[in-house]
């Protein structure tokens, strides 16, 4: 039923065949020799493998490290569009860091009854120990991924919130150096914003939400549960590229009041700790007893303000997926504003008339667990068979306040370079916005992902999804 | 630094010298057992012994056959030290110690490990055993030539350099261990052709027939290959070369540190150890005793290290 929809194609829905935005780069592509590109694609591959820039998809011990596949089609976003995006994102990102922050002292936004009390006090991201507990700047999410998805022209979508750990920037910054590798004349003649600032971006804007009593130059550490990790190329890449340490729970311990990491030398304290472990394993003595990926104490040092965690514990309140439904209500109750990017129509399975809506319509819609990350455990109405649209109504209605539903997007295309020319599918895109008590940095673009089979809707790159590089134009 | 990360340098570089070796084992059992020797049987089982990896092989194996333990010594992951678990371990470090790698380094060794695992995916044909030896010590010798030329001479390149020089110590010293008898200057032997067989897969499995001709002419007896191997300055798997680096990397590291640690002071004894030797102190002294004496401290050396540079914690 997919192909009989109408598409909005980002490069290829214009009058005239192309749509601005792809004017120049059509202008070229029409000039190239297909050969040579199919050529270019494998050189990329090898490239890819050459350099490491792999993930690991838990549960596949046959295929432990896999390449995520790019397409060379670039994704582009013209300044104007950018414009706009970047602003909403800010607007979002700044009502998110106040929203958390009232969560966890007054609570205004219960007491005014705008968001229902039991959607936090029985939420499993909500963490009582951050209550009263302000961060260093009073920053939470330090690095945000906004999903974006588009049906039109002026229609973008913010399809989730990602304030936890976003992940996926090294692959913004890698595919644009495969590009500029591969096709360096592109370049010259289209003007496309820069992304290489990111690991200066991140840097600075790290150090500059270390604690308030951190004198001189701020020691900043990431912090990876290891090679095992499905994300661990990005974490080492990272931490690469902004000359700092890659540590791990074993490498720290708590040394007179502060986190501190071994090296040849001793020990030496951390300022500011980018963790890429979630909050259940960053403290065995706070959370998770089990944990061997944290650091015991790490709260205690926390709460005495003595290092930045980066993001802040407990931010996974603002991903829930039943709070996002709330979200246009949220931006304006905190920034006295409209919401600039436009929520996507959500019903809450915990209300009794939505629940029943969902199931009576669940062949139209897309079903997601509030918490749930990857493209793990959701239902594509359109694209399941009988017997799994029966087997997921009866987990809905086994514990129905663990979903939401959307309608099935009609999710714009992007071409990809495939064997017979090009050939659309759907995309999303995640910018990654930086902030800091300096201010909010967004890179211009993001990480676009791609579904790579024809009609597909999942573009997760655990779930086959590839990705293409993000061009955000000049004027 | 971090000491988890001088740890992975060592041992990235301890495996990759470790894969390279036991390559050179395999080329050497496999011309001797192949043109020279009687008893095919009883070399293998020296070639398994010198690699460390007798436990391992006799738990799988009842005998000594060459395809068994070509097999063992390259393929098997069951085995610890087979070239294809060094090439992977090597690998894993080097990824966890990415951040502290050049570009270059780590491609090299990731290609390697890419290279090496595809050329080992099946059993190695004796044809293609050349061309597959071949290609392993390439892939070492390519990390090794990215280090070299691309990589800083600070605390990162000294503690590469320090896994490098204990893992061939340890290698050079175990070959004359295994084989110390036939080195031994009991009148009997001397100038047998039995003995010339022995001397010559001694020196190949070190890579080093060639030039100790250069530096020996036709005088090949015991006391001048084992001079050779253990005391020649110039020989860069001789134990004497090995001491010098790793007396010297741990230099490095105490000047940049502003530290002289316990494990200075055991390298700095075993280092005077070798000057005062002469061939002929060492075999009045007894060889087999003076090898065992150098690969305990050689561990012992290592552990210190771990130890002073807190690669465990």
């Amino acid at each position: 039923m997919d192909s009989e929809r109408h598409h909005f194609d980002e490069m290829l829905s214009g009058s005239d065949g192309v749509r601005a935005p792809y004017a120049e780069f059509q202008k070229w592509f029409a000039d190239e020799d297909p050969a040579r590109l199919s050529k270019k694609s494998k050189e990329a591959e090898a490239f890819f493998r050459r350099t490491g820039i792999t993930f690991n998809v838990y549960g596949q011990a046959a295929a432990q490290e896999r390449l995520i596949p790019f397409d060379l089609i670039p994704r582009i976003i013209a300044n104007r569009e950018w414009t706009k995006l970047s602003k909403g994102i800010k607007q979002r990102v700044t009502a998110i860091n106040a929203f958390l922050h009232d969560i966890y002292h007054r609570q205004e936004i219960l007491r005014a009854g705008i968001v229902p009390t039991e959607l936090i006090s029985r939420n499993e991201a909500f963490l009582p120990q951050m209550i009263g507990l302000t961060p260093p700047g009073n920053v939470y999410t330090h690095i945000v991924g906004t999903d974006l998805v588009r049906t039109g022209e002026d229609d973008f979508f913010v399809l989730e919130d990602n304030a936890r750990t976003p992940s996926g920037v090294s692959y913004m910054l890698e595919n644009r150096e495969t590009m500029l590798h591969m096709f360096p004349e592109l370049f010259s003649q289209i003007k496309v914003q820069r992304v290489s600032n990111y690991p200066k971006s991140l840097r600075r804007s790290l150090a500059a939400s270390a604690p308030e009593r951190c004198h001189g130059k701020p020691t900043v550490a990431i912090l990876t549960p290891g090679i095992h990790n499905s994300a661990y190329f990005e974490h080492s890449f990272l931490a690469d590229q902004m000359g700092v340490e890659l540590v791990e729970g074993h490498d720290l311990m708590v040394v007179d009041g502060h986190i501190a990491m071994r090296t040849t030398r001793g020990y030496k304290n951390i300022d500011v700790l980018y963790r890429r472990v979630d909050d259940e394993y960053l403290d065995p003595l706070n959370f998770n007893p089990d944990s061997m990926l944290g650091v015991p104490g790490i709260m205690d040092v926390y709460r005495a303000g003595n290092i930045t965690i980066a993001n802040a514990p407990g931010t996974g309140i603002a991903d829930d997926k039943a709070i996002y439904s709330y979200m246009p209500d949220i931006i304006e109750f905190y920034t006295g504003e409209k919401a600039i990017l436009k929520n996507v129509q959500t019903w809450r399975c915990s209300e009794p008339d939505s629940l029943a809506y969902v199931l009576a319509h669940l062949p139209d819609l897309v079903v997601k667990e509030v918490h749930g990350s990857g493209g793990y455990g959701m239902l594509v109405g359109p694209a399941a068979s009988k017997k799994e649209l029966s087997s997921f109504a009866a987990k809905l209605r086994r514990n129905p306040s663990n979903y939401i539903a959307q309608p099935t997007l009609s999710l714009s295309t992007v071409p990809i370079f495939a064997k017979k020319g090009l050939a659309p599918r759907h995309v999303d895109l995640r910018p990654f916005a930086l902030v800091s008590p300096g201010g909010i940095d967004i890179t211009p673009g993001g990480l676009t992902r791609v579904a790579l089979k024809a009609g597909s809707l999942v573009v997760n790159s655990s779930q086959g999804g590839g990705t293409k590089d993000t061009w955000v134009l000049e004027d | 630094m971090l000491g988890k990360t001088a740890g992975g340098l060592y041992w990235m570089f301890r495996f990759l010298e470790r894969c390279e070796n036991t390559a050179r084992l395999v080329e050497a059992g496999f011309r001797i057992a192949l043109t020279r020797s009687n008893d095919p049987a009883s070399e293998w089982k020296s070639v398994v012994i010198t690699a460390g990896a007798r436990s391992h092989y006799d738990a799988k194996y009842d005998s000594y056959e060459a395809a068994h333990v070509v097999d063992f010594l390259l393929r098997d992951t069951a085995n610890p030290s087979s070239a294809l678990s060094a090439v992977e371990k090597a690998r894993t470090n080097a990824r966890m110690v990415r951040t502290a790698l050049t570009t270059e380094v780590w491609e090299a060794v990731n290609e390697g490990w890419m290279g090496i695992k595809e050329t080992l995916k099946s059993p190695v044909k004796e044809t293609d055993l050349p061309t597959v030896l071949g290609e392993i010590r390439r892939h070492s010798a390519l990390v090794r030539g990215a280090l070299h030329g691309t990589m800083l001479r600070n605390d990162i390149y000294d503690f590469t350099q320090i896994g490098l020089a204990l893992e061939r110590a340890d290698n050079t010293a175990r070959i004359i261990d295994v084989k110390y008898y036939t080195l031994l200057p009991s009148a009997s032997f001397v100038g047998s052709a039995l003995d010339n067989v022995q001397w010559e897969t001694i020196l190949r499995s070190v890579s080093a027939h060639r030039s100790f001709r250069w530096l020996n002419d036709e005088n090949m007896t015991p006391s001048s290959v084992a001079d050779f191997l253990i005391l020649d300055p110039r020989f860069p798997r001789s134990l004497s070369f090995c001491s010098r680096i790793l007396e010297e990397s741990l230099g490095f590291l105490a000047k940049d540190y502003g530290a002289r640690l316990t494990c200075h002071d055991m390298i700095s004894a075993q280092r005077d150890r070798l000057r005062e030797n002469t061939i002929a102190t060492i075999f009045d002294e007894g060889l087999h005793q003076f090898i065992t004496t150098y690969i305990d401290d050689i561990n012992a050396i290592g552990q210190q290290i771990e130890k002073d540079y807190r690669f465990n914690g």
